[in-house]
């Protein structure tokens, strides 16, 4: 019993050194010229742009829905006017970063996990060694630049959308005065707000690129077994289990940090 | 024969290897000498794959050492590493061409990951070895709309595209039809001549292979036996591989018009 729980602990030690030890050789191979833009390029395409749409509906109904809520929570109070900063704080600091992260990682994180997965299972990565090609280099570094970069602008435009899609309930639909609606936003939102939803946005990228990334590199030391396309998909959806607890968690951490 | 240490390119001392209860490895003992090639017979499984793997640095020994040009790939550094394998072409059972690319980037993509080289070259030099492979046509492909022989065919252009000084060859013509397969052999004594480089082949391809063998290892459970020139492996009378030359060349040794074809060929 005692000799299981060491061996579980020195398991789960190995694994995390394993993540640290693979993010930190990426974050190295990103600095490492030489640099080249193409692959960057195309992965923030398949990051950010394709993914703008799914954001920018999400976006638009989280808007709308909050705007609905808030609505009707605000009115026993009396206090309508506020609801253009309710919506814009709630999107802003909270609902932005993680509803966008977590349409992110359904989106390319479990696309990255089995692409990688893939690569390994059918020796691509150790090809690309016996080649004197540097696998982080040449797979993760456009990746990684690719989250961190383009999370913080879907972050934006989420955000953008979901104030909109908040107006269009709350102002045409409900009635609230467009003027307060946006004049409220103005007074109320403040740089820390921004700040606080760019730093989560920016982590949360790191995050999901790491996890999927690391999870399909070292799918092969799976210990439930990363063979064929059941261990791939297995793998992927660990991955993406794995990176939406850790964007909640870590937004709650990032939270109490901050505020 | 009395080799000094400079003209041997890899050696395998003492080498063993388990996967989990598996003892697949049991103290392999191999010297390839540089400018030759050495050709890795034996039946599946056997682990001919799992030496070629070692060689590569792949794979990590439990106990004894690999030397790649006198030095220990398990004691080199990430950098050191990549610099031994600069000179590697490989091409591996399964082929592992990038499936996601076609096949002409997968061909080129040492090339732009490796060297300086301006597109225009990069085509002419892929082309070339396309060309080379008899693979005309097929660039705009991907690796899944080829055949199994294609796939070799270009695996072994990716191989050769960096003119490497040892290439490995995991049954470089296992699945090929029997002129293609000539035809891939006449290509490794061309290139052999040329580029000279050192070359470890695990082929079943037996006899034919050895006419391109300078050495033959056969592997037997977890040992090596043999790595002596092909015309002392067949009339060797170490009892395993006796039993190893009769079994695969019995049948096929008595069709003396095959034989004489296959000279004229190469
Ligand atoms: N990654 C691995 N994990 C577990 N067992 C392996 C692995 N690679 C090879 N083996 C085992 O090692 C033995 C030799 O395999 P291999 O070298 O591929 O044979 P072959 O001589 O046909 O190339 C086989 O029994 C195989 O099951
Ligand atoms: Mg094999």
């Amino acid at each position: 019993m005692l000799q299981r729980l060491g061996s579980e602990a020195l398991g789960y030690l190995q694994r995390a050194g394993r993540m640290g030890c693979f993010l930190f050789a990426c974050l190295v191979s990103i600095v490492r010229p030489p640099y080249k833009f193409r692959p960057i390029i195309r992965q923030i395409h398949f990051v950010g742009s394709r993914s703008m749409f799914v954001i920018l509906f999400t976006g638009s109904f989280t808007g709308m829905v909050l705007a609905l809520q808030g609505y009707y929570t605000l009115r026993q109070f009396g206090s309508e006017g506020l609801l253009g900063s309710a919506v814009a704080l709630s999107l802003i600091r909270e609902l932005g970063p993680v509803v966008a992260a977590l349409m992110v990682v359904g989106r390319a994180g479990s696309a990255i996990c089995a692409e990688i997965g893939i690569m390994r299972n059918t020796e691509q990565i150790d090809a690309l060694e016996c080649m004197a090609i540097d696998p982080y280099k040449y797979l993760m570094a456009p990746k990684f630049v690719a989250g961190v970069v383009a999370m913080p602008l879907l972050t934006a435009i989420f955000d953008v959308a979901g104030i909109l899609g908040g107006y269009l309930v709350g102002v045409s639909l409900l009635g609230v005065n467009a003027g307060a609606y946006f004049q409220q936003m103005y007074s109320s939102v403040v740089w820390n707000d921004v700040e606080m939803g760019l730093v989560k946005s920016l982590v949360f990228g790191l995050l999901i690129i790491w996890i999927c990334a690391v999870k399909g590199y070292y799918l092969h030391l799976e210990k439930s077994g990363g063979f064929g396309a059941e261990g791939v998909s297995r793998t992927t959806t660990d991955a993406v289990v794995l990176s939406s607890v850790s964007i909640l968690v870590w937004d709650y951490l990032i939270s109490a940090i901050m505020l | 024969m009395s080799e000094t240490k400079q003209n041997i390119a890899i050696e395998l001392v003492d080498v063993e290897r388990s996967f989990g209860q598996q003892k697949v490895l049991n103290k392999i003992n191999l010297a390839v000498r540089e400018g030759t090639t050495t050709v890795i017979v034996g039946p599946s499984g056997q682990g001919k794959s799992v030496v070629l793997k070692h060689m590569l640095g792949l794979l990590q020994p439990d106990r004894g050492r690999v030397l790649v040009y006198g030095k220990d790939l398990a004691r080199m550094r990430k950098s050191e590493l990549k610099a031994v394998r600069q000179d590697f072409g490989v091409l591996f059972q399964n082929v592992a061409l990038f499936d996601s690319l076609n096949i002409f980037d997968n061909v080129a993509l040492p090339l732009r990951e490796r060297t300086q080289a301006g597109e225009d070259e990069i085509r002419d030099n892929v082309r070339e070895k396309l060309a080379l492979m008899d693979l005309d046509g097929v660039e705009e492909k991907f690796p899944a709309q080829l055949s199994g022989g294609m796939k070799k065919r270009v695996g072994l252009a990716r191989a050769l595209v960096m003119k490497p000084r040892i290439v490995f060859f995991d049954e470089p013509t296992t699945g090929l039809d029997v002129s293609k397969s000539n035809e891939i052999y006449r290509l490794f004594f061309k290139t052999q001549a040329r580029l000279k480089y050192t070359a470890v082949i695990v082929s079943h391809d037996v006899p034919k292979i050895f006419k391109l063998a300078d050495y033959v290892a056969l592997i037997h459970e977890g040992q090596i036996l043999g790595n002596i020139p092909p015309e002392q492996f067949q009339l060797s009378d170490n009892p395993v591989i006796r039993a190893f030359v009769e079994e695969t060349m019995g049948p096929i040794y008595s069709s003396e018009r095959e034989e004489r074809f296959f000279y004229e060929k190469v």
